[in-house]
């Protein structure tokens, strides 16, 4: 692939001097990167919150919390949650995790700061398009915020009630109770299938739907901007995996989004215009007939949902996967292990991802041959994710390790993502989904897998660029800590929910026992569990106040950061810190070599920069010299 | 710190596998015939699954004991860019295991999913509502009345159509009475939102369609009673969802099946208390 010429020129933009056009309305990818950041350190708030609220209710079912009866009235009437209380706890939890936490800041937050850097432009290719993406996003979060106001507060909910029976609010719940996949008919009928589902369920809907739009922004602007925008020398085969993490996540959401947003649309007809997409025809619900429907599946949406939801679990987890590979490479002090098997291992997983939406409905009533075709294509997806496992630790085989917490949240990543990825060949399996569907098994897997093991690359990608971003240094010993109990805390959470599963415990249960005693017996075993688990969240949680007080204390007091702090090798390394409003202030970099060419024999450092002419390091075998080819074999 | 991660991970390690390997917790004894294939198939695939784990585990736990860096060493990392042939070598292995294993699972599917209920099954419908499980038994004459939903109420909670002949000795209860060692087909109906049929000590689980009717078989293959959940997300009150299912020996089964539908009834809350919970 022969060098990439760009006219450093044609889209120079000034430094804005206005605070709100410098701050708010920024057309600079890196401002935008950080409020992506901000959006998802906001929303992860709303999502841990109702997390432990929903770990309470499990452990001491009954309780009363006077704080939630003085906010929710309704829905916890003297402080006791209800169980649609609980319901749209979870509901909220997995939309705010997904969409604005997942979604977020993986991609739309370090993607955007990082990948222009990387790849040495001077902005996206869109910036205008990108403050748009952004701030679509944010509009979509202040619905999602106004679905918990119109539910849990009845003077709000009062206000959209003229709109008609779909805008109803003011049920004392925090939103919809359907679960963040909002399977019809439950999502579909209105206020009559439950609290919660008229305006709840309206706003969610609707909050999607701009979510999907700003995401479908973002996905152009990264795939154009990476495409056409790389600068001098920097092939596709030298890009850092960063880059192809964030572009292969971004075909993905390319492709996925606008089936969420088609679905959405038809979801919303079906609440508001009488059509009947997903509802068939002679339903009663509450002693009602339903009339006015007739002739729709429930199973559409079912595929129209994980057509979309399979493919943004990828999405969810394939930066994390870049970042990863980035943070063990540098630190490792070793070039990554098999660079070309990394890049087709991602994309195999991106293409794969696409065609196993089915595992996710083996027991919906779908055809059962096409339930064992899903079965085996999700199995395969298994060994792209294992060619990645085998290729990190090789990047450590042999290396010289620096724990800076970077690398120790990176190396958990890794640790994790083998933990919660490798039951996917349990629940892969339509025979086996037989007994494990829907049960706290399912729970376990996704969690690990593409909760906790992104939220690991989030930190890993915090720690590690936040010097180059705030020109300081996040206190190591904080990091450390906060680690360490982080690390303890998600396997003390996450591993016990495999045996509940086993045991048969079914997940979206808003209580296991009523009035002291168990609903069902055979749940019975897992009540220590259940215990310990709860113990375990609130602990885990309450640990990330020092992540939180370490970003704050460290934009003013952390230690000043040099331009490579880490002794790194890619192009956001060779600028200054932080990088001025058009990243290379002015010049356009060159690039000679790969990425990751740690512990050169014979160069002058164990690192050489992808800046660095070939005349300036000693010439080496299995050396680059811009042909592309960056060393890689043997 | 490369040392104490090294020796966390291989904690995390030998805790979890003792944690799946106590024999305190795991699933209810099987009380169906395809029950024991699915038990078999998981030990299967968890081997496979506790062997990758624990191999990946201290491999990590190993590589950042070993290889980090310590204090005053200036000698560099072994430079390499990779192996090929490892690639081919391990891509292989994981496609040729895991394949195999997604292809042994299909099996018990196939039997349960790919054919029909063999003839003479005993059948029931069930029809799912928020929040509450409807069995519908044909009665004597071995067939089932016409329903209708806009016959739905509090008093008709199926919509059981009185003017239809074959309806006169049906029965709607909340329990669901099974015999033993008989192939049974359930038709599955949702009158409101999708619900699911789960028995977990029957490895058997599928959701109830509103709009569709599915047909499902199974052999139970011990009898007693058994709890019966609701396994997707129905509404407000999903977690009391609860059900109970009772497997009776045949003969005491085939006297029940000859009672008229009132005392069909007291005879199934007889048999509710009668037969202990088992779990």
């Amino acid at each position: 692939m022969s060098a990439h010429e760009i006219s450093g020129e044609a889209h120079r933009h000034e430094p804005p001097k206005s605070f709100i056009r410098k701050y708010i309305f920024s057309l600079d990818h890196k401002v935008i990167g950080i409020q992506y950041m901000l959006l998802a350190m906001t929303s992860v708030l709303f999502g841990v919150v109702m997390s432990v609220l929903m770990r309470m209710n499990l452990s001491w079912p009954g309780t009363k919390w006077p704080i939630l009866g003085t906010l929710f009235p309704t829905g916890a009437p003297e402080g006791v949650m209800s169980p649609e209380f609980y319901l749209s706890l979870v509901t909220m939890h997995g939309t705010m995790m997904v969409f604005f936490v997942l979604t977020t800041a993986p991609q739309g937050g370090f993607g955007n700061y990082f990948l222009p850097i990387q790849i040495g432009a001077d902005d996206m290719a869109f910036p205008f398009l990108n403050m748009m993406s952004f701030w679509v996003t944010f509009v979509g979060f202040l619905v999602l915020v106004l679905a918990i106001f119109v539910e849990g507060n009845q003077t709000i909910g009062a206000w959209f009630s003229g709109l008609g029976d779909w805008m109803q609010g003011g049920s004392g719940t925090v939103g919809p109770i359907g679960g963040w996949t909002a399977y019809p008919p439950l999502s579909a009928l209105g206020k009559i299938a439950g609290p919660g589902q008229g305006a709840g369920m309206s706003l969610w809907i609707i909050s999607i739907a701009i979510f999907c739009v700003g995401s479908l922004l973002g996905a152009l602007n990264f795939i154009t901007t990476l495409l056409n925008m790389r600068t001098r020398g920097m092939s596709l085969m030298r890009m850092p995996l960063t880059c192809w993490a964030w572009f292969t996540t971004a075909v993905l959401a390319l492709l996925a989004f606008p089936v969420l947003l088609a679905g959405g649309i038809l979801l919303f007809l079906d609440r508001t215009a009488g059509t009947s997409f997903f509802i068939p025809g002679g339903e009663v619900v509450t002693d009602t007939l339903i009339t006015s429907h007739q002739g729709g599946s429930p199973i559409l949406w079912q595929h129209l949902f994980w057509f979309f939801g399979h493919p943004e679990v990828y999405i969810a987890i394939l930066p994390g996967m870049g970042a990863t590979s980035h943070i063990l490479s540098t630190f490792a002090r070793k070039p990554i292990f098999g660079y070309r098997a990394m890049v087709f291992a991602m994309f195999g997983i991106g293409l794969l991802g696409f065609f196993v939406w089915g595992h996710h409905m083996f027991i919906s009533g779908m055809s059962p041959y096409s339930a064992m075709a899903f079965s085996i294509l999700t199995l395969s997806i298994g060994v792209p994710s294992a060619i990645k496992t085998f290729n990190w630790i090789g990047t450590l085989w042999g290396a010289k390790i620096r724990f800076t917490v970077p690398m120790l949240f990176a190396l958990g990543f890794v640790s994790l993502f083998v933990s919660g990825g490798i039951t996917g060949l349990v629940l892969g399996q339509t025979s086996l989904d037989l007994p494990m569907h829907d049960t706290y098994f399912v729970l376990a897997h996704f969690h690990l897998v593409m909760g906790v093991a992104a939220i690991f690359g989030m930190f890993a990608a915090m720690s590690f660029w936040y010097p180059k971003m705030f020109g300081r240094m996040m206190n190591e010993t904080i990091g450390k800590i906060h680690f360490w109990i982080t690390f303890i805390g998600v396997y003390s959470i996450f591993m016990p929910m495999h045996i509940m599963g086993i045991i048969g415990m079914p997940r979206r249960y808003a209580q296991f026992a009523e009035n002291g005693q168990s609903i069902y017996h055979f749940i019975d075993p897992a009540d220590p569990l259940v215990k310990f688990v709860t113990a375990a969240a609130i602990v885990t949680a309450l640990a990330q106040v020092l992540f939180y007080f370490n970003f704050f204390w460290s934009l003013f007091k952390g230690k000043k950061a040099g331009d490579n702090p880490w002794e790194a090798t890619t192009l956001e390394w060779t600028t200054a810190t932080p990088p001025p409003h058009d990243n290379f202030a002015g010049v356009v970099p060159t690039v000679y070599r790969g990425p990751y060419e740690f512990a050169v024999p014979g160069a002058p450092n164990d690192f050489i920069l992808q800046t660095e002419r070939d005349a300036e390091v000693a010439e080496v075998d299995g050396g680059t010299s811009g042909n592309g080819s960056d060393g890689h074999g043997h | 710190m490369g040392r104490a991660l090294g020796v966390l991970i291989w904690l995390i390690t030998l805790g979890s596998v003792l944690l799946f390997a106590s024999g305190k917790w795991w699933f209810p004894a099987t009380i169906s015939e395809h029950g024991p294939e699915i038990d078999r198939q998981f030990m299967r695939t968890i081997i496979v699954v506790g062997i990758s784990f624990v191999a990946a585990q201290v491999a990590l736990g190993w590589a950042v004991w070993k290889y980090r860096a310590t204090p005053g060493d200036t000698t560099r990392a072994v430079y390499s860019h990779g192996n090929n042939r490892l690639e081919i070598i391990w891509t292989v292995v994981t496609a040729v295991v895991f394949i195999s294993l997604a292809v042994i699972g299909q099996r018990v599917w196939a039997q349960l999913h790919f054919v029909g209920a063999p003839a003479g099954s005993y059948q029931v419908e069930v029809v799912a509502q928020q929040f509450q499980w409807n069995f519908h038994y044909a009665g004597v004459d071995g067939q089932f009345g016409r329903t209708d939903p806009s016959l739905i109420g509090s008093s008709n909670l199926i919509g059981l159509d009185p003017a239809d002949p074959k309806s006169r000795d049906d029965a709607v209860l909340a329990t669901l009475v099974l015999p033993v060692n008989r192939p049974v087909e359930l038709t599955l109906r949702s009158i409101d939102v999708t619900h699911s049929f789960w028995v977990p000590p029957l490895r058997f689980k599928q959701d109830l369609v509103p709009g569709m009717a599915i047909h499902v078989h199974f052999t139970p293959t011990k009898t007693g009673q058994y709890e019966l959940a609701c396994a997707e997300l129905c509404g407000q009150f999903h977690y009391r969802m609860r059900g109970y299912v009772i497997i009776l020996p045949q003969d005491e089964h085939n006297a029940l099946m000859a009672l008229p539908p009132d005392q069909f009834q007291t005879r199934v809350g007889q048999l509710r208390q009668q037969y202990p919970i088992v779990y």
